[in-house]
């Protein structure tokens, strides 16, 4: 699309003849994983420790009268019994709110509840043993009595007059509210043909991690010094909350992460829980084990989704969209979750609807309430689904108003790409989007017109098949515009160490994680391109506050774009430094030299000079022979942060191809497409993985995945039988393609792909399924698409 | 009821004997006496397919059996199959096709791949999606674990042929 040679560096990684970058190379270190050779934190094991399981309320809301624990501490193998009160001694309550979300509240929460539970799944003691079994045992021996209290579980009455305030501290259970307004939204509904309105409702779902949330906790007191293995997205964060409420300087606490069993959100921020086993360990003196069981996942692992969303559009009947209006609300349980809060995904709602087309008209209303049902926060691509479902669903019932086909009335409205850069109604800057080319592509890609004309054929022969259409923008590379400015001590920016050992082979530490996406891999590709310095000689150490610079971790689609320019950066000083070594050592300079395969070459005629690794001889063991004056620096950092963006947009577009039968209210995925425009790509087999990956998830909000709560608050299918999730047999082989607009806020030109599939795969399925359901008038707004949503829309049930 | 009993059993080709309580399941035994890790327990209750290892030539689900039950048994692990080479075609084809991202569904998919694999020769896609129906994968989608088998399925076809 628009690359841009001018700014770059004529020796840029991108261009170098033996690069990896845009290469397809398998990620290091796999063998390790598929030997049953990795290390979990589930897996890990240390002298002298004790496993801790939490007592949880079976109430969504009551008051804690009175805890006997006397029968439970008398069980062989017990450590402790430890209460909400007895923990306080050693860890300080929080408020999960930022500054800038402005208005925002919630209420202190406790690592274990005091005095009073607000959900069912907070816990309410901890339960120290020598086994996890003894201590569940032993939990079964606690005494809590509990006086129940009434429960709020319903969004839309939350604010009612009527209805009990949570947290009576403050006034009401309103937690945010943002209105926004641009434009002349009344006057342009008022001038248009059309105006369709409808109410979107999204199922609370959850990420299901395949490795609960884990955690092993050490306190060393002779140390004075903790060490927390968890399997965290953001190790510096959790450095920085743990020292915080245990009363230590970051320096006396060190968070290590290993292999991580899945993360998407959900092991982004710190639960109360995981509070409680940092403080466990330091109170007991020893280490201290928590591995969530499966129904403890379901009833604590944050929620997200939970919305109800009002929407509005105008069109004039040559497609021209006029306006976009809409009213969310959303539910999030008793507190606004920590440290990164629960108002934004509704804020990422509002920013994000109509967020592909150009009118500039657009209100919004978010508003985010206290519910007596566990924590809902951030959860891969957070806000995405609402807004593009909302938003592409409008869309097609504008369309559908007017008799438009829906890719021409996207054409129509869509941003042109060469408008860029330009601001959307809701204030976001795009740099460069490419919904057109992206659009073109994927229609050419699906056969769209061969499609309809199949779907024609099918429909005379009683099959009903639908294809659905879903634009969508994506936040990536977030700058300290997403917490920083709030007061949230969570880095944007992260650094990369690169050093040339002794035998020439390289070692990164890199402050990004790894949760599979591939952060070691491109860091790898990114350094081994920028040195000439083959993969198999670069090492990556990554999730290890001693042993890494300080960073923000792999979350928002960030680790490509702000890891990775931090790689690039740190790796062309490093070159440098070679470079200038071999210069010395050759009596020759430095740009006459280049660096392939590990060898110092010529760089006219790339005639080998020096090895790598005797150069590396040479600086290490026989620095007397170097000229003098010369004192070789071959270790390098640098640090990126994204300043010219607050985030770096990228676009895209998926379609659904799906059957109903409209029998039993099944839906059959037969085909996926996505095309999506993440600027370079570093590794095309890792974005595409991460795409599919993605898509899978949305479309497992699309057709399965919802926590069902019942009136009492009570979750009632909190468990992988009754949840359903995406399984190999009900999912569609997904295509997927490209379009490359690169950022010019960096070297390397990489945004963010990791959330692109989530974003808008429910989208696409839920007007596929409307486009199917044409014939019978039907229209479902509302995710799960369940057989019985289904068969009630059809008038079948 | 709850007093250790006697076991013996092979394990990965090694004679072990224990002492464990009946109500141990295999994968905690597996975990947690043995210290072989790379069965993985996500559900504890049969569904996610994680902790899938090979009892007596049959793949099950080994949270969802006793320690107790495995004796005089032969017991296969990820770490077994690895070592004897059995499916290292199989692990180049997951690693080849980025068919794994964290990695923790990965050992019971093996192990559910190889069975397949050794059922049926060469499984149309529809045949392989089924029989992985009961491995739950949140991070790849399937259509990469898919590929990776269909591959090796082709490629030891061709070998035998």
């Amino acid at each position: 699309m628009t690359s841009g040679p001018d700014k770059r560096d004529p020796l840029s990684v991108l261009d170098r003849p033996n690069s990896y970058i845009g290469k397809i190379v398998p990620r290091p270190n796999l063998d390790r994983l598929m030997q049953g050779r990795g290390l979990y934190v589930s897996d890990i094991e240390l002298p002298r420790m004790a496993h801790v399981v939490f007592l949880r309320s079976p109430y969504a809301h009551a008051k804690i009268v009175g805890i006997d624990a006397s029968a439970a501490k008398r069980i062989p193998g017990v450590v402790a019994v430890v209460t909400g009160p007895e923990l306080a001694a050693v860890i300080t309550p929080w408020v999960g709110v930022l500054s800038h979300l402005k208005g925002l509240k919630s209420a202190p929460q406790s690592a274990i509840a005091i005095d009073r539970v607000c959900w069912q799944g907070e816990a309410v003691a901890a339960v120290v043993a020598s086994s996890r079994a003894a201590a569940e045992d032993a939990a079964e021996h606690v005494l809590v009595e509990y006086q129940e209290l009434d429960v709020v579980t319903d969004m839309s009455t939350a604010l009612d007059p009527a209805t009990p305030v949570i947290h009576a501290s403050l006034g009401d259970n309103l937690a945010f509210e943002r209105n926004h307004n641009a434009g002349t939204v009344d006057a342009a509904f008022a001038g248009s043909d059309e105006v369709v309105e409808a109410e979107f409702v999204f199922g609370r779902h959850t990420g299901v991690t395949l490795e609960p949330r884990s955690v092993v906790a050490d306190w060393n007191a002779a140390e004075a010094r903790l060490t927390i293995y968890q399997g965290t997205q953001a190790p510096h964060m959790v450095q920085n909350i743990a020292a915080l409420h245990l009363g230590l300087r970051e320096a006396q606490v060190r968070v290590v992460c290993k292999d991580v069993g899945g993360s998407f959100g959900i092991k982004v921020h710190i639960y109360a829980d995981e509070m409680a086993t940092y403080a466990l360990s330091k109170l007991l003196r020893r280490p201290v084990k928590f591995v969530a069981d499966r129904v403890e996942s379901f009833n604590t692992d944050i929620h997200a989704r939970d919305h109800r969303c009002k929407g509005k559009i105008g069109v004039q009947r040559d497609g021209t969209i006029t306006a976009f209006e809409i009213d969310d609300l959303t539910g999030i349980g008793p507190y606004s979750m920590y440290p990164r809060t629960s108002a934004i995904e509704a804020n990422q709602v509002v920013n994000l609807v109509g967020g592909p087309y150009v009118t500039r008209n657009y209100r919004a209303r978010a508003r985010v309430v206290f519910q007596n049902k566990n924590v809902m926060c951030q959860y891969r691509a957070v806000g995405h689904p609402i807004a593009c479902s909302v938003t592409e669903g409008l869309v097609d019932l504008a369309a559908m108003k007017i008799g438009m086909d829906p890719v021409e009335i996207r054409r129509r409205n869509l941003i042109a790409d060469d408008a860029y850069p330009c601001t959307s109604p809701s204030g976001l800057r795009f740099e460069q989007l490419s919904h057109h080319a992206a659009l073109a592509k994927l229609v050419k890609m699906m056969n769209y017109d061969a499609l309809r004309a199949e779907q024609a054929a099918l429909r005379t022969r009683n099959i009903h098949r639908g294809i659905g259409i879903a634009s969508f923008i994506e936040v990536t590379n977030p700058s300290a515009a997403f917490y920083g400015v709030g007061g949230a001590k969570i880095s944007s920016q992260d650094g990369v160490a690169v050093r040339l050992d002794a035998q020439g082979s390289v070692i990164c530490q890199t402050s990004i994680t790894e949760q599979g996406q591939g952060s070691e891999s491109l860091t790898a590709q990114i350094v081994g391109s920028v040195l000439g310095v083959s993969m198999d000689r670069v090492r990556v150490i990554l999730g290890d506050t001693d042993n890494t610079p300080y960073g923000g971790g792999t979350w928002a689609s960030r680790g490509a774009g702000i890891g990775g320019e931090a790689a690039l950066q740190a790796a062309k000083v490093l070159r440098k430094n070679i470079l200038d070594v071999a210069a010395a050592i050759l009596q020759s300079t430095s740009g006459e030299l280049d660096i392939v395969n590990n060898i110092v070459v010529n760089a006219g005629d790339g005639v080998p000079r020096i090895e790598l690794n005797e150069l590396a001889r040479v600086v290490y063991f026989r620095p007397d022979t170097l000229p003098p004056g010369i004192q070789p620096e071959l270790m390098a950092t640098r640090h990126f942060v994204p300043r010219e963006y607050p985030f770096a947009f990228t676009n895209g577009v998926q379609a659904s191809w799906l059957e109903v039968d409209t029998d039993t209210g099944f839906v059959k995925l037969l085909k996926h497409w996505v095309v999506e425009d993440c600027g370079t790509i570093i590794n095309p087999q890792l974005v595409d993985e991460q795409i599919r990956g993605g898509v899978v998830q949305g479309l497992g909000a699309a057709l399965f995945e919802k926590c069902i709560y019942d009136e009492r608050g009570q979750l009632t299918n909190a468990n992988m039988a009754d949840y359903l999730v995406p399984m190999s047999g009900e999912m569609p082989d997904i295509d997927i393609g490209h379009v490359v607009s690169p950022t010019m806020e960096t070297e390397l030109g990489a945004k963010g792909a990791g959330e692109a599939g989530t974003a808008g795969a429910a989208a696409a399925v839920t007007n596929a399924v409307n486009d199917a359901l044409r014939p019978f008038g039907a229209i479902i707004t509302e995710i799960p698409l369940t057989p019985q949503l289904i068969l009630t829309a059809l008038g079948k049930i | 009821m709850t007093a250790p009993i006697s076991i013996s059993l092979d394990v990965n080709g090694e004679r072990v004997d224990a002492f464990v309580l009946p109500r141990l399941n295999l994968a905690d035994f597996l975990r947690e006496h043995l210290k072989l890790t790379g069965t993985h327990v996500g559900c504890e209750h049969g569904v996610c397919g994680a902790c899938t290892v090979r009892v007596n030539g049959e793949i099950v689900r080994s949270c969802l059996i006793l320690a107790v039950q495995a004796h005089d048994a032969s017991v296969e692990t990820i770490e077994g199959l690895s070592d004897s080479g059995e499916i290292t075609d199989l692990q180049a084809a997951f690693r080849d096709r980025n068919a794994l991202q964290c990695g923790f569904c990965t050992p019971g998919m093996l192990m559910a791949a190889q069975d397949l694999l050794k059922q049926t020769s060469t499984p149309d896609r529809e045949q392989i999606r089924e029989h992985l129906s009961g491995n739950y994968c949140r991070c790849t989608g399937y259509q990469a674990i898919v590929d990776a088998i269909e591959s090796t399925a082709r490629a030891r076809a061709g070998r035998t042929a």
